[in-house]
């Protein structure tokens, strides 16, 4: 079973979360941080790394020479990343998809094969805990072609084994966020009691909602003082699996890079009964869908 | 006599000069001794998530305009227009499509050797 943790708003709690279910889950695990643009999970489940890989995306290297200017390769990209300017073949590697598109089509061999660094893909394991998380290029605008790896090695590390995976995902409600949630079993929103926290969860529930995958939330800083996120659980028919309170104790737990999870036999508590409401709804939906 | 591609806000000669090169609302190209005109709208590349600044040289190279009279040019359209051979004049703002000619005309653009805007995404 895969869990993501997604929340619409930054700062949140995705992390907190994500570390403290790692922590508190009884059954084999890999925790992954696809949040590839600002990865932290590694800062609170501090592993042990056992590999650092860069990774590559597949890019058109042009030689003008054997160009003979069809324009097919400008026809099918559709992002720009070649034009053809009079007599000049551009390649502006820095928009290309890495689709091979128009490797593919090119009838003269013009275009071959060259690679853009996208990031890092680092792996190792916090106790028997699995770790996996990928960290962006300094300047790479797409964080998706380097999602898209990390998922890959993250397949080939469970293939073998009966394990579960939380995915820490990246905030917003775009590209990287849908990427990060896609192939989860289960999506856990983790959301605020502030205008903000209600308002960018109600977009997160509804760009996910599409998916069809059971969805519950967390309140993260329960009791600052609005009520609001509380109706919308109750409009949209979303279990609140947990509430973590406002409390200067949890906030001095995080900035220490602790568990949240362990700070308080309460908290613990709340996050082990977290895990089963995550484990039952994934139950439950295999029987609505085997049904 | 070349002519001359203006990014606009409108198809007309007293419509506002956008200074937006890419995300232009279209462009006149006009011959500046006669000022006879087309209108070449730039609408696609205004919806484009990214390119705009590229499809946009594209289609001034297409138009067969040597010269770009403009605001703000971005790096790699930038680029696109240079290998395309087209001449750009930026920094143009708060005037008609007129006044920009008339400033051509009198010789008072300056020709720009580098973009005047950083990319997006950089």
């Amino acid at each position: 079973m895969k869990v993501a943790i997604a929340s619409g708003k930054g700062g949140t709690g995705k992390t907190t979360v994500s570390a403290s279910l790692a922590a508190s889950w009884q059954r084999p695990l890999v925790a992954v941080d696809l949040d590839v643009e600002a990865p932290n999970l590694h800062l609170f489940l501090r592993p042990e790394i056992h590999g650092d890989e860069k990774a590559y995306m597949e890019i058109p290297v042009a030689d003008e020479s054997k160009c003979n200017f069809c324009r097919a390769c400008v026809d099918i990209c559709q992002f720009k990343a070649i034009s053809i300017l009079g007599s000049v073949l551009m390649v502006f590697p820095e928009m290309c998809h890495g689709c091979g598109g128009c490797l593919a089509v090119c009838p003269e061999k013009a275009l071959t094969p060259g690679q853009r660094e996208l990031g890092h893909i680092i792996w190792g394991a916090a106790g028997s805990t699995g770790f996996l998380m990928g960290r962006l290029r300094v300047g790479e605008a797409m964080s998706p072609p380097l999602m898209r790896q990390v998922k890959a090695r993250l397949n080939a590390m469970i293939q073998h084994a009966e394990t579960d995976v939380v995915i820490d995902a990246p905030p917003g409600v775009s590209c990287p966020a849908v990427n990060a949630v896609m192939d989860a079993d289960v999506i856990v929103l983790v959301t605020e009691p502030t205008p903000f926290g209600l308002y960018d969860v109600s977009l997160a529930y509804g760009a996910f909602l599409p998916l069809g995958k059971p969805m519950g939330i967390v309140i993260n800083r329960a009791g600052l003082g609005e009520d609001t996120i509380y109706e919308f659980c109750r409009s949209k028919n979303l279990p609140i699996w947990a509430e973590i309170p406002f409390s200067r104790d949890i906030a001095a737990a995080y900035a220490d890079g602790g568990i949240v999870a362990q700070a308080s036999s309460e908290l613990q508590l709340t996050f082990d009964e977290l895990v089963e409401s995550i484990i039952d709804a994934h139950a439950e939906h295999q029987e609505v869908l085997h049904a | 006599m070349a002519k001359l591609a203006i990014s606009s806000e409108g198809p007309d000669l007293d419509e506002a000069l956008d200074p937006r090169f890419g995300r232009a609302a279209g462009f006149i190209v006009v011959d500046p001794q006669t000022l006879e005109f087309d209108y070449l709208d730039n609408g696609l590349s205004q919806a484009m998530a990214q390119g705009a600044g590229i499809q946009a040289a594209e289609h001034v190279a297409n138009s067969g305009a040597k010269t770009v009279l403009t605001g703000y040019v971005g790096p790699k359209a930038f680029m696109a227009l240079q290998a395309a051979g087209i001449r750009v004049a930026q920094n143009l703002a708060d005037m008609t499509v007129r006044e920009a000619i008339e400033m051509y005309r009198n010789g008072k653009v300056k020709w720009a050797r580098q973009p005047n805007r950083r990319g997006h995404g950089r």
